[in-house]
């Protein structure tokens, strides 16, 4: 088992480091989650994080990252409803590292 | 690859077993490979697709709004046996509310589920490459 500090509170991580407990998540987590994958967070990253915790909140999952790609499109824009813009913010997948930083369980389906 | 057409059939009640949580996400990963995906809900499998439902008592996760994602993973024809339903004193409004976007009618939502009879549900399971029985 590992686990990650945050302002002083341990919280516990699987061995792929995502956390254990998404009611644990803080902003301040998601800032240490982000160092650990070398993301440092703007505005724009704090955009898909919040829309993947609010997409988690109403359908329980995770999204694949095409389904997360066209969702952004339709809420963002097109300008950021694509592969190459969540991966220039999110380098080792949008899907896999954004919802690590986001608290989330990684996603189903994800390769 | 060639796309091939894949049913899920669904015949057993949501929690209790791990059956229909195990379909579901079988479901959410086969349509992330943009396979031909239907569901069928027969028998007791009809129970997983109520509204409102609330697992508190169980200790299970409520898994159910995520079958509202479904359409986000264009998955658009979910089946539902009406005698199944009937067997049971439900209908179509005591089942959630599933809806895809038709791209080709200016994103217009589209109800997923169709009720169908036992013999078109025949027709339906005849016509796909693979059927999974869950």
């Amino acid at each position: 088992m590992s686990s990650i500090e945050v302002a002083g509170k341990m919280m516990e991580t699987d061995e792929e480091g995502y956390l254990l407990n998404l009611a644990e998540w803080t902003e301040d987590a998601a800032k240490v989650l982000a160092a650990a994958e070398n993301v440092n967070m703007t505005d724009a990253h704090w955009e898909v994080i919040n829309f993947l915790r609010e997409y988690y909140d109403e359908y329980q999952i995770a999204p694949a990252v095409r389904v997360l790609t066209k969702a952004i499109g339709k809420k963002l824009g097109p300008e950021k409803g694509n592969s190459k813009y969540l991966y220039e913010l999110f380098p080792y997948g949008p899907a896999k590292q954004a919802c690590k930083i986001a608290g989330l369980p990684k996603p189903t389906g994800c390769v | 690859m060639a796309t091939k057409k894949m049913l899920y059939l669904n015949r057993r009640a949501p929690y209790g077993s791990v059956y229909a949580l195990e379909s579901l996400e079988v479901v959410l990963i086969g349509a992330a490979f943009e396979q031909d995906v239907s569901l069928a809900f027969i028998d007791d499998g009809v129970f997983q697709l109520l509204k409102g439902q609330n697992t508190a008592a169980v200790g299970m996760k409520n898994f159910s709004p995520t079958y509202k994602a479904l359409g986000d993973y264009d998955v658009r024809k979910i089946f539902v046996e009406k005698e199944s339903l009937d067997a049971r004193g439900l209908n179509r409004d005591d089942l959630l509310d599933l809806t895809y976007e038709d791209e080709n009618e200016g994103y217009a939502e589209k109800d997923s589920i169709q009720v169908v009879s036992r013999a078109d549900m025949a027709g339906i399971i005849e016509q796909n490459d693979v059927v999974f029985s869950f």
